[in-house]
C-alpha cells in the first residue's frame, strides 16, 4: 500500500515535530505583557516600536540610533492605518512604546482613545504649534506637501492649472488619479472644507465624483501609474516622487511634480508624527528615541534620505523644493485635520469610498 | 461534541465581528449598509466569484478531463504543471501583470487572473475522481447514441460532480474573500470597503458592519454548495485507458492544459524577473534574512496544516456520516474563516487572544492558530468526502471483532482516509505560505514570512527588489503543490 505508507502516522508525527520545532526556532519569545506600571522611569536599553513607515525609510535611522545610544529597538512595520487598528484593538495590553505613523490622522485617532501619554515639554514643543499635536499627545516629525504629478510627455508644468479647482474640470475626465480611502487625500479634503467652507468643499468633491475619477488604492500606486502613462495627473504626496527619482534618476522620470499656488488647498502639508503609548509612558528609552527624531541629527536624516520637510526650525528643506513658509497658509490649524469622521461622510456620500 | 469545539473556534471572527459591529448601535450598522457604494461592492463581488466559479469549474473539469481520459505525453508532468498555480497567491500574479501592462484593471483581469489561480481547486479533485471513476456508463452512452460531450454529462458526470463542486466551493469562498488582487486591478468588491473601512475611519464598527455583509454572502454560497452536493453512490471502479488522440487533435488540447500555468504562473514571474534586471538600484538580497524568512514560512505552513488537520477532522467526520440541520450549521461555521479577508481574521484573534491567553499574544500559537481557522475549511471538504467514502461495511466488520466506535473509527477509517488527510494537510500548507494580512496582524516582532518580506517591497512598488522574494515564494509553495498533484485520492484503488 505505497499510498499509504507515504502517509504512515510516524511520518506525519515526525513531520508535526518537526514543524513545530522549526517554527519555535524561527521565532523570537513573545513581549511579556506588563501588569504593573513602575512609577521610576525604566531604562532597560530596549524599546518595542510600531512604525506604520516603511522599512526601507526607517531601519537605517533606527540603526542609527542605535549605534548612536546603544539602544535596542524592536521594530513592527505595517500599513499605519492597519497597525493603529491594530492598537486600538490591542489598547492598554498593546506591548508597543512608540507609534510612529506617517499621518496625523491616525495619531489623532488614537489620541482620542486616549492611548497616547503626554510628552514631556521639550518634545512636545520642539516643532512649531500647527505642526503637532495642541495636547501634547504626539510631536510631528517631518512636513509632506500635497502635489499634482503629471504625465510628463503629455503636459508642461505651465500650462497645468495652478489651484485645486481647475482639476475638476470637463478635461480632465478619467484623467485624474485619486486615492480616496488614503489618509493625505482625506486630510486635503479636510484642509479644503476649512479653508473653503463646506459648501464649495461639498462642490469640489461631487464635481470629482462625476467626473470619472481614477481610483487607486494609494500615493505610490497613482505615481506608479501616472510613470506608466496610465492617467494624466494624480494627487500624492511630494516626497513619493523624489524617492522613485533618487532610485532611477530623475531624467528618467516619466511623471512630473508640479506645486500648486500657497494658501490653496491642494498644496497643504500635512505632518508625519509620533507618540508614547501608554505602556510606554515610564520607558526612557522611548523617550529618548522621540528626542533623537525631533533631534537636528533626525530631522537632517528625513531631508536627506526621505526628502520630506523638516520641522524643527533652523534645518534646511531639501534641494528643489518650495520653501515650507511659502506653502503653508497661516489660517490652516493642522489639528482640525484630525477631523476626519466628517470628511469621510462627505466621501461616503459622493460615492469614492 | 469534539466538532462543537472545532466549529467554536471557527466562530471566533464572528463573535468578534458581532462584538465591534454591536458597539455601534442600529442606527449606524443600518447607515453603513444602505450608502450607495455598499450595494455596488455587493453586487461586484458577487459578480466577481459567479463568473470566477464557472470559468474556473470549466476549465478544470475540462484540464483534468484532458489529462486523465486523453492519452497526453508526460500526463503527470502536466497534473503536476496544473497544480502550480496554486502556489501563487493572486496578488502575485496581479503584479507580475502590472509590471508589463500597467494599465489594466477592473473586472475583466480580476476575473481571468483569479480563475488562473483559483482552477487547480477543481482540477485536482476532479482528476482524481476521473481516475477512480467507472468509464463503462460513458461507453454505454456512446453506443446508444450520444454524442461525446453529451456521454460525459450523462454518465461520468454525476460521479464527478460532488468533487467538482466542493473545489468550486473553494474557488468562490476565495473569490470573495480575496483583497489583493482586486486592489491591484482597482475593482472595488466587498473587501476594498472592509480594507477602506479599517484604513480611513479606524471605525472598527464599520469595517465590521461590512464584514458581517460578506459573511452572509459566504453563507449563501456554502447553502448553495450543499444543496448542489447530492452523493452519487460510486460504482465499482474500472480504470479506463486513456483515449489516443491524433497530433493535430493533440495541439488543439494543449491550451487548454496550459493557460491557467502561463496565465497565473509563468507570465507573472517572467515581469518581475525582467524588473529586476532592469532596476538600477538593486538592494542587496540578503542571504541570512531570505534563509529566515523561508525557515519561518516553512515551519508555520507545517504547524499550521496538521494543527487545521487536527481542528477539520471531528467537523469532516461529522458530516460525512450525518446529515441534518445542526450538522450543516457546524459544518457552515467551520467555512466561515475561509470567506473573511485576513485583516478581519487577524483582528478577531487579536481581540480573542488579549481576552483569553493575554501570555500568548504575538506569539507563533496564536499565528498557527488563525492560519487553522482561516484554512480549516480546505482542510473540510477534501477529508468528509475521503471519510465519507470509506465503505461502512469495513467499519461493521471491525466492530464484529470487539473494538470500541472510536478505535473501529482511528484504526481503519483514518488509514483508508489518510489521502485525503493529507490533501487537507497540503492545501492548508499552501495556503498558509501565501497569506498576507493576518500574518502581518499577528506574527511575533521581528518574524518575517516569504509573503510580508514580498509585501515590504510591493508596498513601494520596488518591482526589481521584490522578484527573487516572489520567486522563492513560489518555489517554496510550490513542492507541497507538486505533491498534492501526486497524491491519489483515495486508497480504493489499491484494495
Amino acid at each position: 500500500m505505497r499510498v499509504i505508507a507515504a502517509f504512515s502516522r510516524t511520518s506525519i508525527s515526525a513531520i508535526a515535530v518537526a514543524g513545530f520545532l522549526l517554527s519555535g526556532c524561527s521565532a523570537s519569545a513573545p513581549a511579556p505583557v506588563e501588569t504593573s506600571v513602575p512609577a521610576e522611569p525604566v531604562v532597560d536599553g530596549a524599546f518595542t516600536l510600531y512604525s506604520g513607515r516603511d522599512e526601507k525609510l526607517v531601519q537605517p535611522l533606527i540603526d542609527q540610533f542605535t549605534a548612536e545610544t546603544g539602544i535596542v529597538v524592536e521594530v513592527r512595520y505595517g500599513n499605519t492605518p492597519e497597525l493603529a487598528a491594530l492598537l486600538l484593538e490591542e489598547g492598554e495590553a498593546s506591548p508597543a512604546d512608540v507609534f510612529l505613523s506617517q499621518d496625523a490622522g491616525a495619531l489623532g485617532a488614537l489620541s482620542q482613545a486616549g492611548l497616547f501619554s503626554i510628552l514631556p515639554d521639550d518634545i512636545a514643543s520642539a516643532m512649531p504649534a500647527g505642526f503637532t499635536s495642541t495636547d501634547g499627545t504626539w510631536a510631528g516629525v517631518t512636513g509632506r506637501a500635497r502635489v499634482v504629478v503629471y504625465d510628463g510627455e503629455r503636459y508642461t508644468a505651465d500650462e497645468l492649472p495652478d489651484t485645486i479647482d481647475g482639476y475638476v474640470t470637463s478635461e480632465w475626465a478619467g484623467q485624474l488619479a485619486v486615492a480616496p480611502g488614503n489618509a493625505s487625500f482625506q486630510s486635503f479634503v479636510t484642509a479644503l472644507r476649512v479653508l473653503d467652507g463646506e459648501d464649495a468643499a461639498s462642490g469640489w468633491v461631487k464635481a470629482l465624483a462625476g467626473n470619472d475619477p481614477q481610483i487607486f488604492e494609494g500615493n505610490s500606486a497613482i505615481l506608479t501609474g501616472v510613470d506608466g502613462g496610465v492617467v494624466g495627473a494624480g494627487l500624492i504626496n511630494h516626497y513619493y516622487w523624489y524617492g522613485a527619482a533618487a532610485e532611477v534618476g530623475p531624467e528618467n522620470m516619466r511623471a512630473q511634480l508640479k506645486f500648486l499656488t500657497a494658501g490653496d488647498a491642494g498644496s497643504i502639508v500635512n505632518v508625519s508624527g509620533a507618540g508614547i503609548l501608554n505602556g510606554g509612558a515610564t520607558d526612557a528609552d522611548a523617550l529618548e528615541f522621540l528626542r533623537y527624531l525631533v533631534s537636528p541629527t533626525g530631522q537632517t536624516y528625513f531631508v536627506e534620505q526621505t526628502f520630506e520637510y523638516p520641522l524643527l526650525p533652523g534645518i534646511d528643506a531639501p534641494a528643489g523644493l518650495p520653501s515650507l513658509q511659502s506653502l503653508i497658509n497661516p489660517e490652516l490649524d493642522l489639528s482640525d485635520l484630525e477631523d476626519l469622521a466628517t470628511t469621510q461622510k462627505l466621501l461616503s456620500d459622493a460615492g469614492l469610498i | 461534541m469534539v466538532a462543537l469545539a472545532s466549529a467554536a473556534v471557527a466562530a471566533i471572527p464572528l463573535v468578534y465581528l458581532l462584538v465591534r459591529a454591536g458597539e455601534s448601535g442600529p442606527t449606524s450598522i443600518f447607515g453603513t449598509l444602505a450608502r450607495g457604494r455598499v450595494l455596488e461592492y455587493v453586487a461586484n463581488s458577487l459578480g466577481l466569484a459567479a463568473a470566477t466559479t464557472a470559468t474556473a469549474l470549466v476549465l478544470g473539469t475540462a484540464v483534468a478531463f484532458v489529462i486523465t481520459r486523453v492519452q497526453v505525453p508526460f500526463s503527470r508532468a502536466w497534473l503536476l504543471v496544473s497544480a502550480l498555480p496554486l502556489a501563487v497567491p493572486s496578488y502575485l500574479a496581479g503584479y507580475g501583470w502590472l509590471v508589463s501592462f500597467p494599465s489594466i484593471n477592473g473586472f475583466v483581469p480580476s476575473w481571468l487572473l483569479l480563475t488562473a489561480v483559483t482552477v487547480p481547486y477543481v482540477t485536482l479533485p476532479v482528476a482524481a475522481a476521473l481516475r477512480g471513476a467507472s468509464g463503462d456508463l460513458e461507453g454505454v452512452a456512446r453506443t446508444l447514441g450520444r454524442g461525446p460531450l453529451r456521454a460525459f454529462f450523462v454518465a461520468t458526470w454525476p460521479s464527478v460532480r460532488p468533487a467538482a463542486i466542493a473545489g468550486a466551493l473553494l474557488v468562490a469562498l476565495y473569490a470573495l474573500s480575496d483583497f489583493g488582487l482586486v486592489a491591484m486591478m482597482r475593482y472595488p468588491t466587498l473587501t476594498w470597503g472592509i480594507n477602506s473601512a479599517y484604513s480611513a475611519s479606524f471605525d472598527r464598527a464599520q469595517a465590521a458592519t461590512l464584514a458581517l455583509l460578506l459573511v452572509v454572502l459566504a453563507l449563501i454560497v456554502v447553502a448553495g454548495e450543499r444543496a448542489a452536493r447530492r452523493q452519487v453512490p460510486r460504482a465499482a471502479a474500472r480504470a479506463v485507458a486513456a483515449r489516443p488522440v491524433s497530433r493535430p487533435g493533440l495541439l488543439a488540447l494543449l491550451p487548454i492544459l496550459a493557460v491557467a500555468p502561463l496565465f497565473g504562473v509563468v507570465f507573472p514571474l517572467l515581469g518581475l524577473l525582467s524588473r529586476l534586471l532592469e532596476a538600477t538600484a538593486l538592494r542587496e538580497i540578503d542571504g541570512p534574512r531570505l534563509l529566515g524568512a523561508v525557515g519561518s514560512t516553512v515551519g508555520v505552513a507545517v504547524a499550521a496544516a496538521v494543527f487545521a488537520v487536527l481542528l477539520a477532522l471531528p467537523i469532516a467526520a461529522l458530516a460525512a456520516r450525518h446529515r441534518g440541520r445542526l450538522v450543516a450549521a457546524i459544518e457552515s461555521v467551520g467555512y466561515l474563516g475561509h470567506a473573511l479577508p485576513g485583516i478581519v481574521v487577524g483582528l478577531s484573534l487579536v481581540f480573542f487572544s488579549l481576552a483569553v491567553v493575554p501570555a500568548l499574544y504575538q506569539g507563533i500559537g496564536v499565528l498557527v492558530f488563525a492560519y487553522a481557522v482561516l484554512f480549516m475549511p480546505k482542510a473540510i471538504g477534501t477529508m468528509r468526502a475521503g471519510l465519507g467514502d470509506v465503505p461502512p461495511r469495513l467499519v461493521s466488520v471491525a466492530r464484529t471483532l470487539g473494538i470500541s466506535p472510536l478505535q473501529a473509527w482511528w484504526r481503519v477509517t483514518v488509514p483508508l482516509a489518510l489521502p485525503s488527510v493529507g490533501i487537507g494537510a497540503l492545501l492548508v500548507a499552501i495556503a498558509t505560505m501565501k497569506e498576507l494580512p493576518a500574518t502581518l496582524l499577528l506574527r511575533p516582532t521581528g518574524v518575517q514570512t516569504l509573503a510580508t518580506e514580498l509585501w515590504n517591497r510591493t508596498v513601494v512598488f520596488e518591482f526589481g527588489a521584490a522578484a527573487p522574494y516572489a520567486a522563492l515564494l513560489v518555489l517554496v509553495a510550490a513542492v507541497p503543490a507538486v505533491i498534492l498533484s501526486g497524491v491519489r485520492s483515495t486508497a480504493k484503488e489499491e484494495l
